[in-house]
């Protein structure tokens, strides 16, 4: 039988440190390990680091498990190695961590796919100059990702938020030279900012309600709180709906969803790993950790629902008419997180979890097949120059199909379980609208992954000869994880994720349902986009042109992307420079905070231009003024 | 206890003593000479000093008396310093021609 012992306590401290030493080594002896260019000794203690982290993962989940069923039955295990982060007052913020069945989830998530990310990267970035620095960025960003879901409160979560965030900015302006890479990367960052002040400020109210950040103590707790009804304004109401503002921001929910297409500006890889598979989706996470909390507030619950549901939309028409390879996959990422945030808002927190377990595997396939794309024809991102590329890279071609096919929620494949459960969870939790936007949503995602895929490797080849002759199969590196992500796409949806997870929440025991019509319904609904783009893109071209035509202000609409980006712009243009410009710099700064300081100079100068004559300079005048002086005192204390 | 018409000569020779030395340091233009005045005006403090302590029969008087004989030797002696420094900077010790303290 197994006990807890100190090895529990010291392992999920070192699955952290692993990445964190790989970056600290680059960042420090990178030079030195980089002999020459394509020297790819950082790429591969990188990977080593990555891989071994896994491992431990591994060992470390399988070890809970045991202890699960050993006769402590223990739920979950606080790993902590003895000293206070943070003391002041009644306030301490011990270092320590959770291990769940809910963290170990997202850390073999976070691990397992984003060491495929890595060794796929060593083929992807073989001709950068940069590796080192390249790898170095991963490896924190890693380190960041696995502290954010292992930490055991919510100020260490926010360590980890704060610094995936830091690494995203970092990957995507990883190409600095190129203005629009900096620009997009400055983007995500400003953008975080407001969601993470949101964060900061629902942190607050936990500590106001509870005492305490601690996220065991928050979940033992939360069921305790007085439930607070629709559109009443608790204490509860408000702190989840402050955190949502955080998820909405790293999660790329709209409002605030404009920073992630940008963010397709860094490389393919960081795509994958940050902008699909790890890193967006700790918003979702943020909010099933707190699901205790959260079922407390139907306020919150339907806020949650209902910004997932139309951010699910509204991003799967955008992607519709998208042209770039990477930007229709990132509106497919920010739609899929609105399916994610759709079913927590209804309530089924675990099969959230299971949607974006699913999703890494399928999304980084997606990413790194059309990496694999972008590889073959040296850079060209633009699908209107792609077509019938089938026959020349197959193993991307196979292994892109599976993802597709997995994201449009074909059976048996990952996202179908998955799709299908958040489906139900709608229906029967009586959101008959939602139900209806979410199928809807469905259709569409499989009629544009459909497009992408009829696009790319189908058809004609519309490059030019030139670009035809150049191209050419990815190495053996980037194929790989190609094709183990695709066996995780298609069996990861086997693995019972929700009832891994929901113990974890200690939320009521609700009964199971079964609606005998829905899987068949869901599987139509992909079918059927599907062979709505086989018709439009393939078999009858000529039927497109004219439904677009009749479709035009509809697909003008998604094209200019909701307009989300101009009304940014323009209230930054107007109101942010605009005000900052001609009130707070001219007025307040050249006017009332110089003004007041040059004041001040200039009346003590002036005094001073009036006072100065009373220094003669010499010694007898002031030994008469202390004479004075001397008289008036003795004077005063004689006659008083 | 003293007849009070010595306390009370004593105190008026104090009192010219003080003010001979004052009107020295007002008048005199020389440094050595404000700084003889300046002891002239202590010494008649401290006559006045013994003056009253006899009267009141206390050593307060005179104890504080010493403590005056101690400054004073002091500050004749920094006072004499200074005066050398004076004198080889400008080659005069006359205390007008020191004005660099004018504003």
């Amino acid at each position: 039988m197994l006990e807890l012992q100190t090895l529990d306590m010291v392992l999920p401290f070192a699955i952290l440190l692993l990445p964190l030493g790989g970056f600290v080594v680059l960042a420090l002896f990178g030079d030195w390990i980089k002999k020459d260019k394509e020297d790819a000794g950082a790429g591969y203690l990188a990977c080593a680091t990555v891989i071994a982290s896994f491992g431990l993962a591994a060992w470390t989940t399988a070890r809970l498990y045991g202890l699960m069923a050993g006769p402590s039955g223990l739920r979950f295990s606080q790993p902590y190695l003895g000293f206070e982060w943070i003391e002041a007052g009644g306030f301490r913020v011990p270092l320590s961590l959770l291990v769940d069945p809910l963290s170990c989830v997202m850390m073999l998530v976070v691990t397992g796919v984003g060491a495929l990310i890595h060794v796929y990267s060593l083929g992807y970035m073989a001709h950068d100059e940069e590796k080192v620095r390249f790898f170095s960025y991963l490896n924190l960003f890693t380190f960041f990702m696995l502290l954010l879901v292992m930490g055991g409160s919510l100020p260490i979560l926010f360590v980890g938020w704060e610094g995936v965030g830091l690494c995203s900015y970092l990957l995507i302006g990883f190409w600095y030279k190129r203005n629009s890479a900096s620009a997009a990367g400055l983007k995500a960052f400003v953008v975080n900012r407001v969601g993470d002040a949101g964060l900061i400020l629902g942190m607050v109210f936990i500590y106001h309600a509870f005492g305490s950040l601690d996220l065991v103590d928050i979940a033992d707790n939360a069921g305790s709180l007085a439930p607070e009804a629709l559109w009443q304004w608790g204490p509860v109401t408000i702190a989840c709906l402050l955190l949502f503002v955080g998820a909405t921001g790293k999660s790329a929910q709209i409002p605030l969803h404009v920073w992630l297409p940008d963010a397709m500006e860094g490389p393919t890889p960081v795509s994958a790993l940050i902008h699909a598979a790890t890193m967006v989706t700790a918003g979702v996470y943020l909010v099933a950790r707190l699901g205790p909390l959260y079922h407390q507030s139907e306020t919150a619950m339907l806020v949650v629902a209902v910004t997932g549901a139309v951010t699910a939309l509204m991003a799967g028409t955008i992607a519709i008419v998208q042209t770039d390879i990477k930007r229709v996959l990132a509106y497919s990422t920010v739609s899929q997180l609105g399916f994610m945030f759709l079913a927590a808002g209804v309530g089924a927190f675990g099969v959230a979890v299971f949607h974006l377990y699913t999703h890494a595997f399928f999304k980084a396939l997606l990413f790194l097949g059309s990496g694999s794309v972008i590889h073959a024809m040296s850079g060209e991102q633009d699908m209107r120059r792609m077509g019938g590329l089938r026959k020349k890279i197959p193993w991307t071609f196979w292994t892109f199909l599976v993802g597709t096919l997995a994201i449009a929620g074909i059976p048996p494949l990952a996202g179908f379980f998955s799709k299908d459960e958040i489906l139900l969870g709608a229906l029967v939790s009586g959101h008959t609208v939602l139900f209806g936007l979410a199928l809807f949503t469905a259709l569409l995602t499989a009629a544009y992954m459909a497009r992408l895929l009829f696009l790319t490797f189908f058809g004609e080849f519309r490059g030019g000869p030139d670009a035809e002759h150049h191209v050419h199969e990815s190495p053996w590196s980037m194929l790989g994880p190609l094709v183990l992500l695709a066996i995780g796409s298609a069996g990861a949806g086997f693995v019972k994720i929700p009832h891994i997870v929901e113990p974890v929440l200690r939320l009521p025991e609700t009964a199971a349902h079964h609606v005998a019509w829905l899987p068949a319904v869901a599987t139509l609904s992909g079918v059927l986009g599907i062979l709505i783009a086989w018709y439009l893109y393939l078999s009858m071209p000529d039927l497109r042109a004219s439904l677009a035509s009749a479709l035009r202000p509809a697909l003008r609409v998604f094209a200019a992307k909701y307009w989300f980006d101009d009304v940014y712009d323009a209230f930054v243009r107007r109101v942010v420079v605009g005000g900052s410009d001609t009130l707070l710099w001219k007025r307040v700064d050249a006017g009332v905070i110089d003004g007041s300081v040059n004041g001040i100079a200039r009346a003590v100068s002036g005094w001073a231009e009036t006072l100065r004559p009373v220094q003669t300079g010499f010694v007898r005048h002031y030994a008469l003024l202390i004479l004075a002086g001397a008289v008036a005192l003795v004077s005063y204390l004689l006659w008083s | 206890m003293e007849h009070p018409a010595f306390v009370h000569h004593a105190v008026l020779l104090s009192l010219v003593l003080f003010g001979l030395g004052t009107l020295g340091v007002f008048l005199r233009r020389n440094v050595i000479t404000v700084l003889m005045c300046v002891e002239l005006m202590l010494n008649g403090v401290n006559l006045a000093f013994v003056a009253f302590s006899r009267a009141a029969g206390t050593l307060d008087g005179q104890v504080l008396v010493f403590f005056v004989m101690v400054v004073a030797a002091a500050e004749a002696a920094v006072g004499l310093a200074i005066v050398i420094a004076l004198h080889r900077t400008k080659d005069t010790l006359d205390v007008d021609a020191f004005d660099l303290m004018k504003g």
